[in-house]
C-alpha cells in the first residue's frame, strides 16, 4: 500500500512544482526554493513526519524532504544542547543528499563529457 | 548614399561573389542539407570545448568562401563578424587564423546582416577590395551561456527556440559575378517591455516590423518589389506576430512571400520547438539556400532582416525587458538593378 | 513572474504585449502536469523500492534507510546525467523529474560536467552550484529560522 500512497503523493507534490513553472512561470531554481523552505515550514508545524509515515518514499525523495531533515537535524541538536544547535546540528540528518550531489558530481565530470 | 534616416543604397553594387556554409548533426538532419559545404556529423568537431568547435566551424565558412573564388586569404582586405559568446572570442580567435584586420561586431542573432551592411557599404565607398562577412553560432555553447548545463533536465515552454550550430561567411567584392547588395536599413532599439528569454520571437517581431517599414518607406518601394522578404529567426511565434503587425500597419504582404530563417533550417519533426535561431541561423539559411535559389534564377529580389534579442543572462536576472534590433539587406540578382 | 502585469509599461508597450499574447503558444499546462506526475510518482515509486530493498537487505531501519535511498537514487541520476538521457527525461516531464531529489543531483552534476572544459577547481568547482545553490541556500536558512521560533517557543512554553 506504501507504494501506492509513494507514487500518488510524490507524484502531486511534482504537480505542485509543474503548477509553479507553467502558471506562476517561476524558474526551476524559484520553485525548487520554494518547496525546500515549504519542507521546512511543515516540519516545523510537525505535518510532515505524518506525511513521511503515511506515504514513504513519495515525502522523502521530493526535495521538500530536505527541508524537513534540516529542520529535523537542527531540532534534535538544539534539544540536546540548546539554541546553539540550532546551527550545529543542521546537517546531520541529511548529509547524504549534498554529499551525493558532490561526490557523484566530481565523479561525473571525471568520466563525462556533455553530449550537446 | 545616405536616403531618409538610416537606409543606405549601394550605387556601385557591391557583389556577393562567393560563400561558405558550415553546419552540425542537428543541421545535417534537418530541410536544407544541401545547402552546406560541409556538415559536421558531432558538435565537438574533435575540439576540446564546444566554443573551439564554433571558432573551427567561422574558420571553416570563410574557408570555403575563399576556396568558392579566385581570391587568396592575402587579398582580404577585412573580417567582419561576430557571435554570440562572452565578448565574441571564438570569433576573435577565427580572426587569429584568417589573419585579416578584424572588425568584431554584436547584435547577437541580427549580426549577420549587420555585418553584411557594413561590409557593403565599405566596398561600395572604396574603403576596401575583399570582405569577408559572417557569423557563427554553436547550439551547447550558447545554452551553456544563456540558459542552463547543457545536459540538465530543464523543461522548455513551445515558444523557446533551437540555436543552430553553423558558421555562414560571404566573400563581398567590388566587381564580379554574383547577386548583388543593392541597399541597407540600419535597426533601432525596440523595446516592448518583454522579459520572457524563452520567447525571444515575440520580442524580436516589433523590431523586425520597425525596420522592414522604415525601409520600404525611405528606399520608396512597395512590398511588391521583392519577391521574399526574409526574417533571420522570428519562429512560429514571432513570425505570426509580425506578420499581423505588418497587415495591420496596410502592408498587405502574402504570407507565402513572407520567410524566416529559423523555420527553414529544420525540419517540422524536429525537436527544435518553435524553430531555429542564433546568429548562423540567418547567415548559413541566406548565404546556402537562399542565395543559392537566387543564382539559378528563382529569386531575384530579396529583403533580408536578421533579429536579433540583445539581453544578456545578468540582464536577464536584474529584471531587465528585452532590447531587439533588426538590420535589413537588399540583395539582387542580375545586372539590370537601378 | 509572468510579464504582463508590469505597472510601469508603456501603452504602446502594453498593447503589443497582449497583442502578441493572443499569438503565442501556450504552455499545455493539463498535459505537462499529468507528465509531471506520473515520472514524478514513479521516481518516488523507484525510491520506495529501494528503501525497502535496504530495510530488508541491509540493517536500515525506515527512518535511516532515507539516506542510502538518495544516495543510490543520485548515482542513478549521475549515470542518466552522463549518458545524456537526464535532459530528454526532463523535456517530457518537466517537475516530474526536478523536484525529486534526483533532480537536485542532477542539477549539480550537469553543471560539474558542462564545466569541466574550464579546468577542475575554478570550473567544476566554481560552477558545481550554480542552479542549486539557491535549494541549500534558502533550506538551510528556511531551517535556521524554523527550528529557532520552534526551540524559542518550546522553551518559553516549559517555563
Amino acid at each position: 500500500m506504501i507504494f501506492f500512497w509513494a507514487f500518488v503523493i510524490g507524484g502531486l507534490i511534482c504537480v505542485i512544482g509543474q503548477i509553479m513553472f507553467d502558471v506562476f512561470k517561476l524558474s526551476p531554481g524559484h520553485t525548487l526554493s520554494i518547496l525546500v523552505v515549504s519542507g521546512a515550514i511543515l516540519d516545523g508545524l510537525g505535518l510532515y513526519e505524518p506525511l513521511i509515515d503515511f506515504a514513504g518514499a513519495g515525502a522523502t525523495v521530493p526535495i521538500t524532504s530536505f527541508g524537513n531533515s534540516l529542520v529535523h537535524g537542527a531540532m534534535q541538536e538544539a534539544e540536546k544542547h540548546g539554541i546553539i544547535g540550532v546551527i550545529t546540528g543542521m546537517f546531520e540528518v541529511t548529509s547524504s543528499g549534498i554529499s551525493a550531489a558532490i561526490i557523484f558530481g566530481f565523479i561525473g565530470a571525471l568520466i563525462f563529457k556533455p553530449k550537446g | 548614399m545616405l536616403t531618409g534616416h538610416r537606409t543606405w543604397i549601394f550605387e556601385n553594387n557591391p557583389v556577393i561573389i562567393s560563400t561558405g556554409t558550415v553546419g552540425g548533426p542537428f543541421e545535417a538532419n534537418g530541410n536544407i542539407p544541401h545547402a552546406f559545404n560541409i556538415l559536421h556529423d558531432d558538435m565537438w568537431l574533435e575540439q576540446a570545448s564546444f566554443e573551439k568547435a564554433q571558432q573551427m566551424m567561422m574558420e571553416e565558412a570563410c574557408q570555403y568562401a575563399l576556396k568558392n573564388s579566385s581570391i587568396q586569404k592575402e587579398q582580404v582586405s577585412f573580417f567582419i563578424s561576430g557571435d554570440l559568446i562572452n565578448q565574441i572570442t571564438p570569433t576573435s580567435f577565427a580572426a587569429k587564423t584568417i589573419g585579416s584586420p578584424y572588425f568584431g561586431l554584436f547584435s547577437a542573432c541580427a549580426t549577420s546582416m549587420e555585418s553584411l551592411a557594413l561590409a557593403a557599404f565599405m566596398i561600395n565607398a572604396n574603403g576596401a577590395d575583399y570582405i569577408l562577412s559572417g557569423t557563427s553560432s554553436h547550439n551547447a555553447a550558447a545554452e551553456k551561456q544563456f540558459r542552463y548545463p547543457t545536459e540538465y533536465g530543464g523543461q522548455k515552454p513551445p515558444t523557446a527556440q533551437w540555436t543552430v550550430t553553423g558558421a555562414g561567411c560571404a566573400l563581398v567584392a567590388k566587381t564580379g559575378q554574383g547577386p548583388r547588395i543593392t541597399s541597407a536599413t540600419i535597426g533601432k532599439i525596440v523595446d516592448m517591455g518583454m522579459t520572457d528569454p524563452f520567447n525571444m520571437g515575440g520580442a524580436m517581431a516589433p523590431a523586425a516590423v520597425d525596420t522592414i517599414m522604415t525601409h520600404l518607406k525611405e528606399r520608396k518601394v512597395d512590398i511588391s518589389y521583392y519577391d521574399l522578404i526574409i526574417t533571420g529567426d522570428l519562429a512560429h511565434i514571432g513570425r505570426e506576430v509580425a506578420l499581423d503587425l505588418l497587415h495591420k500597419n496596410d502592408i498587405n504582404i502574402p504570407e507565402e512571400k513572407f520567410v524566416d530563417c529559423g523555420l527553414t533550417v529544420y525540419r517540422e519533426d524536429q525537436p527544435v520547438l518553435a524553430g531555429g535561431s542564433g546568429p548562423a541561423c540567418s547567415a548559413v539559411v541566406t548565404y546556402g539556400h537562399f542565395l543559392d535559389l537566387m543564382k539559378k534564377g528563382k529569386l531575384e529580389k530579396i529583403l533580408v532582416v536578421a533579429t536579433g534579442a540583445l539581453h544578456s543572462p545578468l540582464s536577464v536576472n536584474q529584471k531587465d525587458p528585452i532590447p531587439c534590433i533588426a538590420h535589413a539587406v537588399s540583395i539582387e540578382a542580375g545586372s539590370d538593378v537601378t | 513572474m509572468a510579464d504582463k502585469k508590469k505597472k510601469n509599461l508603456p501603452p504602446n508597450a502594453q498593447a503589443y504585449q497582449d497583442f502578441q499574447d493572443k499569438r503565442e503558444v501556450k504552455r499545455p499546462i493539463l498535459k505537462n502536469c499529468i507528465k509531471a506526475f506520473l515520472v514524478g510518482g514513479f521516481i518516488c515509486f523507484i525510491g520506495q523500492l529501494i528503501s525497502t530493498f535496504y530495510i530488508y537487505y541491509f540493517d536500515f531501519t525506515e527512518q535511516t534507510a532515507g539516506n542510502p535511498t538518495t544516495a543510490t537514487l543520485i548515482f542513478i541520476t549521475m549515470l542518466l546525467t552522463g549518458f545524456g538521457v537526464y535532459d530528454r527525461i526532463g523535456q517530457f516531464a518537466g517537475a516530474g523529474s526536478a523536484v525529486p531529489v534526483t533532480g537536485f543531483g542532477n542539477a549539480v552534476i550537469s553543471a560539474a560536467i558542462e564545466h569541466r572544459t574550464e579546468g577542475f577547481v575554478l570550473g567544476v568547482g566554481g560552477n558545481m552550484f550554480k542552479l542549486a545553490g539557491s535549494v541549500i541556500l534558502f533550506g538551510v536558512f528556511s531551517a535556521f529560522v524554523v527550528a529557532l521560533i520552534k526551540t524559542i517557543i518550546l522553551t518559553w512554553g516549559g517555563l
